[in-house]
């Protein structure tokens, strides 16, 4: 084998090269459309006082879930600021709800392609696989070339990594939607977006929202990961600590991504799920309507 | 019912694989099922059928048969392999995806084994689904939706989600929904084989009446002969996916085509199946009203019975003369039998199954009076009778051989036997 190489790493970066310059103008658009995003999402959430932030996410918490999740969202998100990460977990939290929306819309119509077209299905599993098994890190080399130090490759990182779930489960839910009642949906003459819209989201809606779990979760810890490519954030600190062997910084920031991360599970592992939850405080409301609407 | 076709199916098959055409090309020549299993496999062969409007058309298989695949290409949720369809002269094959749509929306709605309702919609959500998919506007479609939530006898749990229903409730969801959609020819695929035994009967006794009042067309697809027999204005029985046989519960269970469907109806419950029209005699003790007590007392003595039927000019029954009322009216030298005609609480009518026979034949004295639908007598049934008609085969049925008369026995025993009466003594 002396001397005997296949220099796949060397065509991948010659296909970057070229992609680069040829899609030089989309990559551009993508930048500054993606940095604008995440910016402004953090300007936004920045603007609120952070008090008035937390009661949000507190009634977010009992609206979905429980009064429970809200006094520990409220404790958890105090403990936040009084370790001073605040600023950095809103830009955590902007890169990662910025990301995981763009990974949602992209894999929700992907996996309802893959659950429609077998052919499709057979295309993207093999994609599918590669996207989640090749090491996280490897996606910030490109997305670096691509879009130069900052939050962007960040972006695109975490797009790529937290993709697949958000496919996978769409197709699988979907596809899980008992036969008989697409068949009615057929008998009775609607049209296939009909029965889409009506019968197989609706039903497929639980499996979907547990892919979308999955994507804003792993689009956390990507985002953490980020910071080494310059995003700014709870993962800069990390990067920085990591650096200095400052062990306070490193448990500070690590800490706010575990009150981030079980926030951002808690609520949205609710979401799918309203009647295992019966007291947030959407099924309450749904029981009083019932409960007056009823003769 | 009427002569109209409602549904008419010309030669479908139906072969699931990979050369579907070559495999019907065999079929045709008379290739078996497993002949072609390296082609696909073969659902449907061969069927033809046409369905009358207003009918009840079972189609009655064991699972495998292809009753399943032959109802969804009735609808065109399978496409069929080869053959044509048409619903009230519409064909349903080889039809633009839009166009099937429509025949879907206005001709054809179905009932589903498993109800296939939709979970997060109420009751009436459900029910309106149909007319939701016709553009029907809300304010009308939830109202039609609510009369058939009615009919079905669901009022007050229209604003229910299905899962707080019972199977039964459900499946009368199903049903409504289905009618709901106001076409006229309705599928019905097993539609009460998940239901307990109890519930499944009230629901076809539901369907019974709603059937008869709104008159639509129905194909029902069953493995339960029985449900078959109950149902069926005409049944078709599936093997191995042919049809093997086409006729009325009484055709298939008096004079079935071969040895399968023979096997199939020897455990069918004949009392629910038969009607008194199909079992009953030729009248035999019956009187004129015109006539008097001798010819009542004479007709009896020779019927060896207790009583007798009288009837009047048009044959409509007027009652039953009892041998004593018959005797006291001789005696007394009374010529008319019109004082003692004593009303006859059992009758019963051709249509009534022989279920509800056991009673009023155990109740009467004298065979059981069967009328026709102005009150003409135009048959009796003997008990010997009814119970002979529960075994099978169809000869069961013929008349019976009379006993002996009583004095043509005392007299042979007198001449042969000196001992006659110690037996007699011994006997008492």
């Amino acid at each position: 084998m002396d001397g005997f190489r296949i220099p796949v790493g060397a065509w991948a970066d010659d296909a970057l090269d070229w992609a680069k310059d040829t899609f030089a103008v989309v990559f551009d658009a993508v930048d500054v459309a993606f940095e604008w995003m995440v910016l402004s999402l953090t300007d936004l959430l920045m603007l609120v006082p952070a008090v008035a932030l937390i009661l949000v996410l507190a009634v977010i918490g009992w609206v979905f879930r429980s009064w429970q999740l809200a006094l520990g969202t409220v404790a958890s998100f105090l403990l936040i600021i009084a370790m001073d990460q605040w600023e950095t977990s809103i830009q955590t939290l902007a890169l990662v709800l910025v990301s995981a929306a763009i990974a949602i819309v992209v894999a929700v119509p992907l996996g309802i392609l893959a659950a429609k077209n077998a052919t499709a299905s057979a295309i993207m599993r093999p994609v599918l696989d590669f996207m989640q098994t090749m090491p996280a890190f490897v996606y910030l080399i490109p997305a670096i070339t691509f879009f130069s130090i900052g939050v962007v490759p960040g972006v695109v990182a975490t797009i790529i990594f937290s993709l697949p779930p958000g496919v996978r489960f769409t197709e699988l839910g979907i596809r899980g939607v008992d036969t008989e009642r697409v068949e009615a949906g057929h008998a009775f003459g609607a049209t296939p977006g009909q029965i889409l819209r009506g019968i197989q989201l609706p039903l497929a809606a639980p499996t979907i929202m547990a892919g979308i779990n999955q994507v804003i979760m792993l689009a956390l810890s990507m985002a953490v990961i980020a910071g080494l490519a310059g995003a700014d954030g709870l993962g800069k600190e990390v990067a920085a600590a990591i650096a200095t062997l400052n062990v306070p910084r490193g448990v500070e920031a690590g800490l706010s991504v575990v009150v981030l991360a079980i926030f951002l599970d808690r609520v949205t592992s609710a979401l799918g799920t309203p009647a295992d939850h019966r007291h947030s405080l959407r099924s309450i409301l749904r029981r009083r309507r019932a409960a007056t609407s009823a003769p | 019912m009427t002569d109209t076709i409602a549904v008419k199916a010309d030669h479908l098959f139906k072969v699931f694989g990979r050369r579907p055409k070559d495999a019907v090309r065999q079929l045709r020549e008379g290739a078996s099922r497993a002949d072609i299993a390296g082609l696909g496999t073969a659902a449907v062969i061969d069927a033809s059928f046409e369905v009358r409007t207003g009918e009840i058309f079972v189609v009655m298989g064991l699972s495998g048969s292809g009753k399943s695949t032959l109802i969804r290409m009735l609808n065109g949720l399978l496409d069929t392999t080869s053959g044509s369809v048409s619903i009230g002269g519409d064909p349903i094959t080889g039809i633009a995806p839009a166009r099937l749509r429509e025949v879907r929306r206005k001709r054809v709605s179905m009932v589903f084994q498993h109800f296939a309702l939709l979970p997060h919609r109420t009751v009436l959500d459900n029910v309106a689904y149909g007319l939701e998919i016709q553009g029907v506007p809300k304010a009308e479609r939830l109202e039609r939706a609510r009369r058939t939530v009615a009919v079905v006898g669901l009022d007050g749990w229209a604003d229910s989600y299905p899962s707080a229903l019972s199977g039964g409730m459900q499946q009368r969801v199903g049903l409504a929904r289905a009618l709901t959609a106001d076409t006229d020819v309705l599928l019905m695929d097993e539609a009460f084989s998940a239901l307990d035994p109890l519930i499944r009967r009230e629901m076809q006794e539901q369907l019974l009446e709603l059937q008869a009042e709104l008159g639509k067309t129905i194909i029902f697809i069953t493995h339960d002969l029985n449900e078959a027999m109950f149902l069926g204005d005409r049944i078709a029985v599936m093997r191995d996916g042919r049809i093997v046989q086409v006729g009325t519960p009484e055709d298939i269970l008096t004079d079935p085509a071969n040895d399968y469907v023979a096997q199939f109806v020897q455990d069918v419950d004949r009392a629910r199946v038969l009607t008194a029209g199909n079992v009953m005699e030729r009248p035999r003790l019956v009187v004129s009203e015109s006539t008097g007590p001798r010819t009542a007392l004479r007709t009896m003595r020779d019927g060896y019975a207790s009583g007798v039927y009288v009837v009047g000019r048009d044959r409509k029954l007027l009652g039953v003369v009892r041998d004593r009322d018959a005797m006291r009216q001789l005696q007394k030298g009374e010529t008319s039998l019109t004082p003692v005609i004593r009303p006859v609480p059992q009758a019963v009518s051709v249509d009534d199954l022989l279920i509800d026979l056991f009673i009023p034949a155990v109740e009467s004295p004298v065979p059981l009076a069967v009328l026709d639908g102005e009150g003409r007598l135009v048959g009796v049934i003997p008990r010997v009778t009814l119970l002979a008609a529960l075994g099978p085969g169809s000869a069961a049925t013929g008349e019976l051989t009379l006993p002996v008369s009583p004095t043509v026995i005392d007299e042979l025993l007198a001449t042969s036997d000196p001992e006659i009466t110690d037996g007699s003594t011994e006997v008492r």
